[in-house]
């Protein structure tokens, strides 16, 4: 193959995907910012004007942004404290030497497949309902009065949810880091004396480290834009207890009718998930010098 | 491990992961369980032994016509992988094979695109789709989430492409192999299990995908992410009829997750953990 050949054959080849993929950021990026800086009600369409920074000053006065940004913030810090913490136990335990390892990996691994509308639903009604729920019968069986999650601690309940999802991605990701350490350094640690707890701090953690980094940057990615767990069971409520940015963008959006808002909100959130990006970006980037 | 390992350790360890392992189930297993529960048994408190009814899958499909959901999910998640295959096929391949100085910078471009939050661009999309009629269509959603998943499938294909070594490509060409026959009989038999691990997360992923589904849709072209959460608005207690639609909705993934345990560490973290 002739390398001239080659090389035009391999832009013809791109082509489509960059392409493709360019439009699709672009597009509605761009819409998203032009809309951002209008007057722009669905209700009211033939009536557009510009508004200048009206949108992010009604965005950022609106006492409901800021509740959404702090509750984004302990959804995604929690549910990481939660995965991260468990993953690493999870891992460790699944490690070892078992009966019927791969059964129970697939037991772990099973809520990861599980999609988001029923995870929410299966929690809301089977487990954490206040009258049939499981975690009511349990309150009951000790005689204590069962907890109205929902209504109670409505943000922490989806932290448990989301938490519940996200923990086999977590534990998979960590395992395969972890079963990669060589074998033989462990024992040669074992022989120098190291202890279960020496090993962890100065051979796993190191090891697993980068791992841990991709986990959370990838976890901050998806939890950053939870949705349908709020829809189907506080539906961000009660008030706005339970309210991510993404969550009162959509309502500001679908149920407001107000386009230029809403924009205003995205952009917001793009900034938000570019700050995280750029260190997935590095992390990931890293691997493709090897 | 050279090392034996003393049996009771092994018991003790696999007592342990069995609890922790069944604890994390548990909610899946219950829903199954509650599925083959009739209603009132549902929420009569606490059982894992169900009577076996199958009348709430009988309601489920008879009132909701549960059919028409499952195949929207099926035309979709397939759809919109084989979509995103035919155009990352040939992308995955070049860069894998012919990389230029900026294969990473378009590498990881690709990657930036999967960063940005769904809901920024919500409004644009819903205006374009009303504007263009693709609102509640299945075409509509097809492209929508071979968009979102073309950056995956690109690194996935490429992180499998990049494992064929160089040097098979070499040996045929000295046997005098043209391209065309290289493609044909010496890199599609290697490249085709990539293929098909990325196919398999392509689908979950999509099958699961929750945002755009229940937004661009309404009836006709609703999969079954749309369907369930429709059982959010409270009607009453039917949790062994929610049960089984949630049963049903999950299980073909369920178990095409189980054999793509390994696939899914490579494709998720971009290649970067494997």
């Amino acid at each position: 193959m002739a390398t001239r050949q080659t090389s035009t054959l391999a832009r013809f080849m791109m082509a489509p995907s960059v392409i493709l993929l360019f439009i699709w950021m672009i597009v509605p990026l761009a819409m998203t910012l032009w809309f951002s800086f209008q007057n722009y009600n669905l209700l009211n369409p033939g009536n557009v004007s510009f508004a200048g920074l009206f949108n992010y000053k009604f965005f950022y006065t609106d006492p409901a942004f800021f509740q959404s940004i702090w509750n984004t913030l302990v959804l995604v810090v929690g549910v990481l404290l939660i995965t991260v913490v468990g993953g690493v136990a999870l891992a460790l335990l699944l490690d070892q030497p078992m009966f019927g390892q791969g059964i129970v990996r697939i037991l772990v691994i099973s809520p990861f497949f599980v999609m988001p509308p029923v995870a929410a639903l299966v929690w809301k009604n089977m487990i954490m309902h206040p009258g049939y729920g499981v975690f009511a019968d349990i309150a009951k069986f000790f005689g204590a009065q069962p907890v109205d999650w929902f209504a109670q601690y409505p943000l922490f309940s989806i932290i448990i949810i989301v938490a519940w999802q996200w923990l086999p991605f977590a534990t998979l990701i960590l395992l395969t880091a972890l079963q990669s350490l060589d074998g033989e350094q462990k024992e040669a640690a074992e022989m120098d004396g190291a202890g279960f707890v020496s090993r962890f701090i100065y051979l796993t953690i190191p090891h697993i480290s980068r791992a841990v980094t991709v986990v959370i940057l990838i976890q901050t990615i998806f939890l950053l834009g939870v949705y349908a767990e709020i829809l189907v069971t506080t539906n961000g409520g009660p008030g706005y207890a339970s309210t991510n940015l993404p969550f009162l963008i959509y309502r500001t959006a679908l149920l407001g009718y107000d386009v230029g808002g809403a924009s205003a909100g995205g952009i917001i959130a793009v900034i938000l998930a570019n700050i995280v990006a750029f260190f997935l970006m590095r992390a990931v980037g890293k691997n493709l010098d090897k | 491990m050279a090392r034996a390992v003393s049996t009771r350790r092994k018991i003790g360890f696999t007592v342990a992961a069995w609890v922790v392992a069944l604890l994390i189930f548990f909610p899946i297993l219950y829903t199954i369980i509650t599925s083959f529960k009739s209603e009132t048994e549902a929420i009569a408190g606490f059982s894992l032994v169900p009577s076996g009814t199958l009348e709430s899958y009988a309601e489920v499909q008879a009132q909701s016509n549960y059919f028409k959901f499952f195949l929207n999910s099926v035309i979709i998640a397939v759809g919109s992988t084989i979509l995103a295959l035919v155009v990352a096929v040939p992308a995955a391949w070049s860069m894998a094979f012919s990389p230029t100085k900026r294969t990473k910078d378009i590498l990881m471009w690709m990657l930036s695109t999967k960063m940005m939050p769904a809901v920024a661009v919500l409004v644009p999309i819903y205006l374009i789709f009303r504007d263009a009629n693709l609102l509640d269509t299945r075409i509509g959603l097809t492209v929508m989430l071979m968009l979102i998943n073309l950056p995956i499938v690109v690194w996935m294909l490429y992180t499998y492409f990049r494992e064929i070594p160089g040097e098979i490509l070499e040996a045929a060409r000295m046997d005098g192999a043209t391209l065309w026959g290289e493609i044909v009989y010496v890199l599609t038999p290697m490249a085709v299990p990539g293929i098909a691990s990325t196919m398999l997360l392509n689908i979950i992923l999509a099958w699961n995908e929750a945002f755009w589904t229940i937004r661009l849709t309404t009836t006709n072209a609703a999969p079954l992410t749309a369907f369930i959460a429709s059982f959010s608005s409270p009607q009453g207690l039917f949790w062994a009829k929610l049960s089984a639609a949630s049963t049903l909705a999950i299980a073909p993934i369920l178990i095409m997750g189980w054999f793509s345990q390994r696939q899914l560490v490579r494709g998720l973290t971009f290649g970067a953990v494997k």
